[in-house]
């Protein structure tokens, strides 16, 4: 396989992860947000995860192309640490970090019956720092950011997450906070411990 | 093998009512109203599939 | 709160309270527990318990037996002793620790020694400074007893109606939220962090403390057969004089209610709280005990009697209790967050005036829609509380159907509720 053809595999394989990953958390959004859909709601939530899941194909493609790419050098340990490529520093270690916060997301969702509830909740929240990573490390590096069909792809992918984050936080939000609010908040309790002058 | 829904952890998302139509109804206000009894040796997959798929893990097949 | 006289010879636990530990020595005699505990003094204080009929007098009315073999069966269970008390109307418990609050420490130490316990928690509520005063005083009076297994610690807890659900005593007095857990399998002990626990009501604990001084064939001498004994009960409402009466399971009602003296003829009460159900007219004579009661639709409950005078609307305080119940609500369940207001609404255009049958038809089903589908039985009382009031006032609901309520709907007959902010909201 020659230099360029690693070259543009890494970058094709970079687009199209960036518009999977796009199409999860854009389904992921109305999923939690249970926006109405003609699809039934479980097999959007399916998609959702099948969706995911092909974007860490590519991902992985994109990864093993860039650092078997010799015309420069990212070494193995930059696929996780951020900022110790020389090349284009800032920009990979925006992509490290996405990919860190994905793995995140990821492992605990595959370990998801076995962790508590709220732990997983906090790590999937993770995505909302991934994937800006992603979108940021995309345009940095360079290769097509000048082009504007990547700009315009890019646009696209920004103003769906965007808009429906927008969405889930106003409309979707409203109509869940406007359930009786019943929840104790406990304080904690006192304890007054052994009783006074307790000594024995 | 029976379904067992935790009502503390459900959230009303219905998932498992769309994969068991004929095992689960929703209420007016969209959670789970169970049939009760044994699942039919035909549905434990999906049943297994609703409880794969539940958001808050809520619902279980248990024997 | 006074103490009503009852039939004389009922005064078990009311008769010669002392809170000082050399009168209640004195009194009731040295406290039965040996300074080494073995085996066979726990295997016979738990069968003296089993045979003398004991159950819960908490609301569940659970064989209290079984439950503390249950926790026995686990390593080191601690002994969670209920006095939250948080049902509005009952004040029997706090009651009982003003009197006699060495008969409960009694019970305490005696059913901590037998199911081996390792720690016991008294929880109280955090409002209720002079209770935990009593309390604390009665405990530091028993410091010279070398006998008792664990010193209680007392736990000051957040007071919901929730609050006192077993499960959820468990978790508060563990540090947790206060609400209760899912339980599928109540064969397995109630968890406590990462060991078990057992709980108990006060006047539970103080029948055990007399049981294992007297007998439970003692015990048995009064009393109905299914629920021996007697049992201490809050009258509030429409009565001459409120208070705490000790009686004799399986007394009637009606005579129950009469020992608070009644001026008018009294309409209907509400017997088991709030969670409980109205008895009207000829139900007024059935008898204080599980079988009588769900032959009318009600249950025992904590001793809780509440007179509704008789010129008020009975559809009217049905709505204010299903309020009160449904802003304590934990919030966990779908079906309890959101049917227990919806049925507090139906209820409220029942008493307006402004329902019709088709309203009462989805009353109805309602509280088919919630009963068993929560965590706890909360919304089960919620439930039987609506299905009481439609066998009591029956015949009301025909003329609030056809939009003539009675005048006593704008009346409040129970006095004002806790949480007061719960009448704002209703729109």
């Amino acid at each position: 396989m020659s230099q360029i053809d690693l070259w543009y595999a890494t970058r094709a394989t970079g687009i199209t992860a960036l518009v999977l990953l796009t199409a999860t958390v854009f389904l992921g959004i109305l999923v939690a947000g249970r926006a109405p859909s003609s699809l039934p709601a479980f097999a959007r939530a399916d998609l959702h995860r099948r969706i995911s899941a092909l974007a860490v194909v590519f991902l992985a493609v994109h990864v093993l192309t860039s650092l078997l790419d010799s015309y420069v050098h990212i070494g193995w340990w930059s696929v996780v640490v951020p900022l110790v490529s020389g090349y284009h520093r800032a920009w990979l270690a925006l992509g490290t970090v996405g990919l860190d916060l994905l793995l995140a997301v990821g492992i605990s969702s595959v370990l998801r019956a076995h962790i508590p509830a709220r732990a997983w909740r906090l790590l999937h929240w993770l995505a909302y720092l991934s994937w800006p990573s992603a979108v940021v490390h995309a345009l940095g590096m360079g290769s097509d950011a000048r082009f504007a069909w990547l700009q315009a792809l890019i646009a696209v992918c920004a103003a769906s997450v965007a808009g429906a984050a927008l969405w889930r936080a106003l409309v979707a939000g409203r109509a869940r906070a406007a359930r009786p609010e019943t929840i104790i908040r406990a304080r904690r309790s006192l304890r007054v411990g052994a009783a006074e002058g307790a000594g024995r | 093998m029976k379904l067992l829904l935790d009502p503390t952890k459900c959230d009303g998302f219905g998932f498992c009512a769309e994969l068991l139509g004929d095992v689960v109804a929703l209420d007016e206000w969209g959670f789970p109203v169970l049939a009760g009894g044994n699942l039919p040796a035909e549905r434990l997959r999906a049943a297994r599939q609703a409880a794969k798929m539940c958001p808050r893990r809520a619902i279980q097949v248990v024997p | 709160m006074t103490v009503l006289q009852a039939r004389p010879g009922t005064a078990r636990l009311t008769r010669r309270g002392a809170t000082a530990y050399a009168d209640h020595t004195a009194a009731h005699g040295p406290l039965p527990l040996p300074d080494r505990v073995g085996p066979a003094w726990q295997q016979w204080l738990l069968s003296a318990v089993e045979r003398s009929g004991l159950t819960g007098r908490g609301g569940a009315g659970f064989p209290s037996a079984t439950k503390m073999r249950l926790a026995a069966s686990a390593a080191g269970p601690v002994l969670l002793v209920n006095a939250m008390e948080g049902e509005p109307a009952s004040s029997k418990d706090h009651y009982l620790l003003a009197v006699a609050p060495h008969l409960v420490l009694d019970g305490a130490d005696l059913v901590a020694a037998a199911i081996g316990a390792s720690r016991v928690i008294f929880c109280i509520p955090n409002d209720r400074r002079s209770a935990a005063a009593m309390v604390a005083a009665a405990l530091a009076d028993r410091r010279e007893l070398a006998a008792a297994p664990c010193q209680p610690e007392l736990a000051l807890l957040e007071p919901r109606f929730v609050a006192g659900e077993e499960s959820a005593l468990a978790a508060a007095a563990a540090g947790k939220l206060g609400i209760p857990s899912f339980r599928p399998d109540k064969g397995v002990p109630l968890r406590f962090g990462r060991g078990a626990a057992l709980v108990h009501n006060p006047e539970t604990l103080a029948h055990t403390a007399l049981i294992a001084r007297r007998g439970p064939e003692w015990f048995r001498q009064l009393g109905a057969d299914e629920v021996p004994g007697t049992c201490l009960v809050t009258i509030s409402g429409a009565v001459a004089r409120p208070g705490v009466a000790e009686v004799e399971t399986g007394t009637p009602v009606r005579a129950i209610i009469d020992i608070a003296g009644t001026c008018d003829a009294v309409q209907a009460v509400l017997v088991g709280g709030y969670g409980g159900s109205w008895l009207g007219g000829n139900s007024l004579d059935v008898p204080y005990a599980p079988t009588p009661l769900r032959a009318c639709g009600a249950v025992m409950g904590a001793g809780v009697f509440i007179a509704l005078a008789p010129r008020a609307c009975g559809w009217r305080e049905t709505e204010r209790v299903a309020r009160f119940l449904a802003a304590e609500s934990a919030g966990q369940c779908g079906p309890c967050v959101f049917g227990l207001p919806a049925i507090a609404a139906d209820l409220g255009l029942i008493a307006d005036g402004r329902a019709d049958r088709e309203v009462l038809d989805r009353l109805l089903a309602r509280c088919d829609q919630v009963a068993g589908r929560g965590a706890c039985r909360h919304p089960d009382g919620a439930a039987r509380l609506v299905r009481s009031a439609l066998v009591a006032f029956g015949a009301d609901l025909r003329s609030h159907l056809s939009g003539a309520p009675c005048p006593g709907s704008r009346l409040l007959a129970l006095g004002t509720l806790p949480n007061a902010r719960h009448e704002a909201s209703r729109s």
